[in-house]
């Protein structure tokens, strides 16, 4: 279970990114952050793993908070949940293998890490999950080597050999194009669902959220302006949520 | 421009008294220099046809360079490496970052033959001043252009990494390791061709290698062992030039 309460982010830059932000994921579930670019969703989800260091507001997952972790309590914490990302952010000259198994790298020292000796479970892990994604046989190529698609698919299978209790997902579909986005956007639902744990999903297309959410969490300049389920999306919620934004941004 | 109309003029003569100063008082004149010519081609005439007869003095000479010039490069890059890390601001926290900018700025600042004459006062005559004199240069330059690339690596890699809840230094093996790796390979091959050039001249303040050998030659005015060393050292920095082209096309 994720519990966000009160949440907030200023950049040093002046920009006020969350402004007391408070949302609970309860069961396995996938939610969509939907809201115009420069609404807060990427800063709630690196603030939620604490990539980016929330000013204020409390984090819990499972009970533990994780805003009051600091060092290595941090990071393991951190192998809780797995971050799936709008560029991807695979180590380019790294094989496929190696970028699935970085995945694991909060539970193995630094010495096996550097002669890539991970257990062989973990390697088995590496296996079937890419094997899930549909990548059986890219084991070896090197991942920029791959298609936009098949990178996210990566992108997917590090994130799962964590074992992860939460998946944290930032526009996973944006850079690619709409045939690819939509398999891999079921690909991500449907392997929550298996693992049976929640997803939280952040996207602008809200035909796409339409398509895969029941629950829809709306943001419109770093606060929750809608929280309920996909049938309420009415064209007065929408214009809530992206108030004021032209029609091409949203 | 100026702040004074009068200043210009009063610049521009200072500047020029300044280097007719110079010229007198290094008593740089046309005439001595054709005089210097002349007798350069003296000694041309004397140091040809060049003089093998001691090979292995040559040889042992060039040898000397060429381990001195490839064991600094190897040391240069163990320890470029993490003053790199230390000297990348995206990578390390301020003051991290400026002690390992100092330590950089350090290591650039004498000229080569400067370190080398220190380092031969402190563990005496011999190649070891040499490795060490190169390897202070190695610090300098690799470290310095090796920390530059860091600063330019694509942070979401790192992010990604960083998300796994993997440690620091997993960070630096998995995020930032392979984004640099061709850049310190081409960097490694790059400084070892730049320090067998230099591993030939610091010989001559007594850090080993041919560069004693050559100058002891010119102060017996051998000429032509000497030109034999320059001729061999043109092949060998030709040879490393392109040892060093092949290789650093194939580390892309």
């Amino acid at each position: 279970m994720l519990e966000v309460a009160g949440l907030e982010k200023t950049y040093p830059t002046g920009d006020h990114a969350l402004r007391g932000v408070s949302l609970r994921v309860d069961g396995p579930d996938a939610v969509f952050i939907i809201g115009p670019s420069g609404a807060g969703k990427s800063t709630l989800l690196r603030c939620i793993n604490r990539l980016v260091e929330p000013d204020a507001g409390v984090i819990r997952l499972d009970g533990q908070e994780i805003t009051a972790l600091e060092g290595a309590a941090l990071r393991a914490a951190r192998r809780g949940m797995g971050m799936i990302f709008q560029e991807f952010n695979l180590v380019e000259r790294l094989t496929v293998m190696e970028n699935v198994l970085s995945g694991r790298l909060g539970y193995v020292s630094l010495w096996r890490a550097w002669r890539r000796r991970f257990p062989s479970e973990d390697v088995e892990a590496a296996f079937t999950t890419l094997a899930r994604v549909g990548l059986a046989g890219f084991e070896n190529k090197r991942a920029d080597a791959l298609s936009g698609g098949q990178r996210q698919r990566v992108g997917i299978a590090r994130a799962l050999v964590q074992r992860p209790k939460i998946l944290l997902v930032d526009e996973p579909t944006s850079s690619l194009d709409p045939k690819t986005s939509e398999a891999v956007m079921a690909l991500i639902v449907e392997l929550a669902a298996e693992e049976g744990i929640p997803a939280l999903v952040n996207i602008h297309d809200v035909p796409m959220a339409r398509a895969f959410a029941r629950r829809i969490v709306g943001l419109n300049d770093g606060r929750v302006v809608y929280d309920g389920p996909v049938d309420g999306l009415t064209p007065e919620v929408l214009e809530r949520i992206y108030g004021g934004t032209p029609e091409v941004a949203r | 421009m100026w702040p004074r109309p009068w200043m210009g003029p009063v610049v521009w003569t200072a500047g020029l008294g300044f280097l007719v100063w110079s010229a007198v008082n290094l008593e740089v004149s046309p005439e001595r220099i054709a005089r210097g010519l002349a007798r350069f081609g003296a000694v041309a005439a004397r140091a040809f046809p060049p003089d093998f007869h001691r090979g292995g003095l040559l040889a042992e000479g060039i040898l000397e360079s060429v381990e001195i010039a490839t064991l600094s490069t190897l040391l240069g890059t163990l320890l470029g490496i993490p003053v790199a890390v230390l000297a990348a601001r995206n990578v390390v926290a301020l003051p991290v970052y400026a002690a390992g900018r100092g330590a950089i700025t350090l290591a650039r600042t004498f000229h080569e033959l400067i370190v080398a004459i220190i380092f031969v006062k402190a563990v005496g005559f011999g190649p070891l001043a040499g490795v060490l004199t190169l390897t202070v240069n190695s610090l300098g330059f690799f470290s310095k252009l090796l920390a530059e690339r860091i600063e330019t690596i694509d942070r979401g890699q790192i992010e990604a990494i960083r998300a796994t809840g993997a440690s620091r230094g997993a960070v630096l093996l998995y995020g930032v390791l392979p984004q640099v790796l061709p850049r310190i390979i081409g960097l490694t091959i790059y400084q070892w061709d730049i320090h067998l050039r230099q591993s030939t001249i610091i010989g001559i303040v007594g850090a080993g290698g041919i560069g004693a050998t050559l100058y002891n030659a010119f102060s017996r005015y051998d000429y032509d062992f000497a030109l034999a060393i320059l001729l061999v050292i043109v092949a060998i920095v030709l040879v490393g030039e392109g040892v060093s082209a092949l290789a650093r096309r194939s580390a892309q």
